[in-house]
């Protein structure tokens, strides 16, 4: 039986209370989203926060809207809700193609989206579309919101730009007209994190690609992301050749480890073949097809 | 902390440690012993139950987050003395073998017909694809819900749907 050590409990009644809760108990207190991360790791003791504090009465947190040009996700949107979500399916194929596979229908009614992000897990298929989509988070501290780009917001495994008393609060998007993305991912069975996994946007234009990002998981893409291969398509035709050989310079800036989901350079050989597969579905779909 | 929880439409009321797991309260302090323990590691399912009428794992949740919420588990799904058509249909398609996965099973097959009442088999196995049998019995499992979804009872939304 797997037992949290003790711990108190709190709920926070807005984004403002909350920040005064993580100032009053200090580093030893946790922010509490869904939950499915951080009960695990207590379960196994991993983590030992000496005070939770349960986000879910902050409802101004959950929600997907756009605001200008961007979308919005609110850090308390479920898995769920991302999945669902008709404003995310018609700008971005990416989020649905993601969230079909990232763990299980039940797990994705109380994982979130800040959850996710916060975590940072180096295996994190959100941090891979964020990254790709070249999104922004809002961090709330004491005094006024920051925003941190999704490709400078980790700091290393398990570890962000959020401060000990900071909450992320949202995720942007930039709406990209006519741009097409896609995900890919390879797992050992439904509901297990990626061996590896690639997302992409890719936006044709006059013939060329015009704007593009490609972002990239569980295979040691430094802050998930393939900048040189993204600078190399840029201008290029939407050809197999192109997209091959952006697939090779993104294969070939990741760093994977071998470990029990494979070995390097089998996952090497996965980031080639999925950014690859994911750049030609986007291109596709930005040309309509 | 005291803690509140209606469960099957009853309040209970406890006082537990905040690191108490929901699957926990529900078993021991309630006594409902139909939601079953599973693997403790939000994998196998087994210990699905709703909280506000959506399938969650309660080994991953704290019964604290419960706290004011409304629980539904097994025992919740028979309806003045009749199973319920899911319930029906693991008898009628021998769904369960040593009957470990079942109450999760069950639930998710429930919740899944109350959004899509005429699910496909690939959305059948797309609902249970968090939950694990151990004794592999997939086939009567999806069979199971699919007798379910055929022969829903006549209750007040689905008489209304026929009327209308």
């Amino acid at each position: 039986m797997q037992t949290p050590a003790p711990t108190d409990y709190v709920r926070a009644t807005s984004v403002a209370h909350a920040i005064s809760l993580l100032e009053e108990h200090g580093e030893e207190s946790r922010l509490l989203a869904g939950g499915h991360s951080l009960i695990p790791m207590m379960r196994l003791r991993v983590a030992r926060p000496e005070m939770l504090i349960d986000l879910q009465e902050l409802h101004e947190l959950r929600g997907i809207r756009i605001e200008g040009d961007e979308i919005v996700i609110g850090a308390m949107t479920t898995h769920a809700d991302i999945l669902a979500s008709p404003v995310l399916a018609e700008h971005y194929a990416i989020f649905r193609e993601a969230e079909k596979v990232i763990a299980d229908p039940v797990v994705r009614n109380r994982g979130t989206m800040g959850g996710s992000m916060c975590q940072a897990d180096p295996s994190e298929d959100l941090s891979a579309v964020g990254a790709a989509l070249k999104g922004t988070v809002v961090i709330q501290g004491a005094g006024e919101s920051r925003t941190v780009a999704i490709r400078e917001f980790h700091e290393g495994p398990y570890e962000t730009k959020v401060g000990p008393a900071e909450i992320l609060t949202e995720v942007r998007f930039p709406i990209r007209p006519g741009a097409g993305s896609a995900y890919e991912k390879v797992e050992r069975r439904v509901g297990d994190w990626p061996v590896a996994s690639v997302g992409a946007y890719v936006v044709v234009s006059g013939g060329v690609v015009s704007d593009c990002g490609i972002g990239l998981t569980a295979v040691g893409a430094e802050h998930f992301c393939a900048p040189g291969a993204e600078a190399y398509l840029i201008g290029k035709p939407p050809t197999e050749e192109s997209f091959a050989e952006a697939a090779r310079l993104a294969a070939d800036s990741c760093s994977p480890s071998s470990d029990q989901r494979g070995p390097a350079d089998y996952k090497s050989h996965l980031a080639k073949e999925l950014t690859h597969r994911a750049l030609r579905r986007s291109a596709a779909s930005s040309q309509g097809a | 902390m005291q803690v509140t929880i209606t469960i099957n439409g009853t309040p209970v009321t406890r006082d537990v440690e905040p690191r108490m797991l929901l699957v926990h309260f529900v078993r021991e302090e309630a006594g409902l012993r139909g939601t079953h323990w599973g693997c403790d590691t939000s994998n196998c399912g087994t210990c699905t139950l709703w909280v506000d009428g959506a399938p969650v794992k309660s080994c991953t949740v704290l019964a604290a987050q419960a706290d004011g919420h409304e629980v539904a588990t097994v025992e919740g799904l028979e309806k003045g003395g009749e199973l319920d058509p899911v319930q029906k249909g693991f008898i009628e398609c021998h769904g369960l073998q040593c009957g470990f996965c079942t109450p999760g099973m069950m639930m998710t097959g429930r919740a899944l017909l109350d959004s899509n009442p005429h699910p496909t088999e690939e959305e059948i196995r797309e609902a249970i694809s968090g939950q694990i049998c151990r004794c592999t019995g997939y086939k009567n499992i999806v069979a199971a819900i699919q007798w379910a979804a055929d022969n829903p009872a006549m209750s007040d939304s689905v008489a209304s749907e026929v009327n209308a």
